[in-house]
């Protein structure tokens, strides 16, 4: 081999995840958003925050809390932060979320849950893949057992990387080691990819060593 | 015993306070004693391997809950906040130019001191390294009703203030009987005290490390009570709790006038 031995990638930082950032989704939530309690349609990045205990790397499985039957898997492509407000590199992973439908309050319980954030081998440097350019044309696929369940092209974003990073850092600095992923798309109606205990989920991009979760029944 | 962090004489520290003094610990310096005023203060936490968790309350007592409009909560409102986002004792926090409603919330931030998942209510303290003080900004006008309260109104560079002690929580008689103050420019316009928690301490670590392992070093911010008002540029703000600590902040300009 060539390439020499490397460790697993885990995020250093704060892991920040971004909501309705895809236009499929936007546009389903359209009719809705002047309705109560929302009242009118978001201006700034809904973001939310993956905390440290959700980190699971590829390869490990992720068990769901023994109340819960099934979670939304999506495909995500994350920001990593280097120094002096530059993107350093890019990273897969599989946010996992108990499926919500209201978005009016944070959803700490909801994705903030032990393991809930599959994440991929490598931060991919950002110029191998060509920087915000590159990621305008890439794709992502999600497979559940290898059947594919979900195509999601990043030229679909509502913000595009350069602008969701320039809108993020305009309020909040993202440090060295943190991480701002895109966000993750549904399907045609509004759903998400969904997994439950026993199913092998793998994210794939191009650049991108497979990302693969199994999920698994919590042991009590 | 209350610990802090500094940067002093070019290097970071940690200290206790002595006598009104701080003695650094750092073993080229040991026992020596330095006046609050020569050092500037970090937040009173250790570095951590993985990001730190910092988890915070909204409407978590009921005169707040009012003042807002809101019926209290029937399960604890919780929100969470980056780390990039706190800063020392005696800080600027920065106002954004051209808004109308920026205020401070004085709260009781609990730090842990182990892991902690599925704890249960009666066994919490155990799993509590000390408490400080925060003062946890908002920025009203960037208020959407989306994940609210959302991250441009929580989450801003400079806009958690947190110190100036970490006070061990075997010095903390009963958490959960603190009185708090703020005041603005020397005026007090909050105060409340820690009893009329919603959720108090024990019922909000229950809670979270029911789906959430905390680890060493993750903090709670436990919300604040009534009484907040708009600060300017170049007031100056102590959020106190009788027995952690007074917190001091200075509000700043974005730009420099």
């Amino acid at each position: 081999m060539n390439t020499p031995w490397t460790p697993p990638y885990l995020p250093q930082g704060t892991v920040y995840g971004t909501l309705l950032n895809f236009r499929r989704e936007l546009a389903l939530w359209a009719p809705r958003m002047t309705e109560a309690p929302y009242k009118a349609p978001p201006q700034a990045p809904v973001l939310y925050i993956k905390t440290a205990n959700t980190f699971t790397p590829s390869g490990h499985a992720i068990a769901l809390p023994h109340n819960v039957v099934e979670v939304d898997v999506g495909a995500s492509i994350g920001l990593v932060a280097g120094e002096g407000g530059r993107v350093a590199g890019a990273v897969l992973f599989n946010d996992v979320a108990i499926p919500h439908q209201s978005y009016y309050r944070p959803p700490v319980k909801f994705r903030c849950v032990d393991g809930f954030l599959g994440v991929g081998r490598d931060a991919v440097p950002f110029d191998a893949l060509g920087g915000f350019d590159g990621l305008a044309s890439l794709t992502l696929e999600l497979r559940v057992h290898g059947v594919l369940k979900q195509t999601v092209a990043l030229a679909d974003l509502v913000r595009d990387a350069a602008t969701l990073w320039a809108d993020v850092n305009a309020f909040q600095t993202m440090r060295s080691g943190d991480v701002l992923m895109l966000g993750t798309d549904c399907l045609n109606d509004g759903t998400r990819p969904r997994a439950k205990a026993g199913d092998a989920v793998e994210i794939t991009a191009a650049g991108f060593h497979p990302l693969v979760n199994h999920f698994s029944e919590e042991q009590t | 015993m209350k610990r802090a962090r500094i940067a002093w004489a070019g290097a970071v520290h940690d200290a206790v306070e002595a006598h009104g003094q701080l003695e650094l610990l750092t073993p080229a310096f040991k026992g020596r004693r330095v006046s609050f005023d020569e050092v500037i203060w970090l937040p009173p936490l250790a570095p951590e391997p993985r990001a730190r968790t910092v988890l915070a309350l909204g409407l978590n007592y009921a005169d707040h809950a009012k003042e807002l409009a809101f019926k209290a909560p029937e399960e604890p409102l919780a929100f969470v906040k980056g780390e990039a986002s706190l800063t020392g004792h005696r800080a600027f926090t920065v106002r954004p130019d051209g808004v109308q409603f920026m205020h401070y919330e004085c709260e009781l931030a609990v730090v842990i001191g182990k892991p902690a998942k599925r704890v249960k209510k009666a066994d919490a303290l155990q799993y509590v390294a000390g408490y400080t003080v925060a003062n946890d900004y908002a920025i009203r006008d960037y208020l959407e009703n989306w994940y609210r309260p959302n991250l441009k109104v929580k989450n801003r560079d400079t806009c958690t203030p947190i110190g100036p002690w970490l006070v061990d929580a075997t010095d903390v008689t009963d958490p959960m009987n603190l009185a708090l103050k703020t005041t603005v420019n020397g005026q007090v316009t909050q105060q409340g005290n820690t009893k009329d928690m919603i959720f108090d301490v024990p019922t909000l670590i229950e809670y979270f490390s029911g789906f959430m392992t905390l680890m060493p070093g993750d903090l709670i911010l436990t919300g604040t009570p009534d009484g907040v008002v708009d600060c300017e540029p170049g007031d100056v703000i102590v959020t106190e709790i009788d027995g952690i600590g007074a917190l001091t902040n200075t509000i700043t300009a974005q730009r420099p006038a």
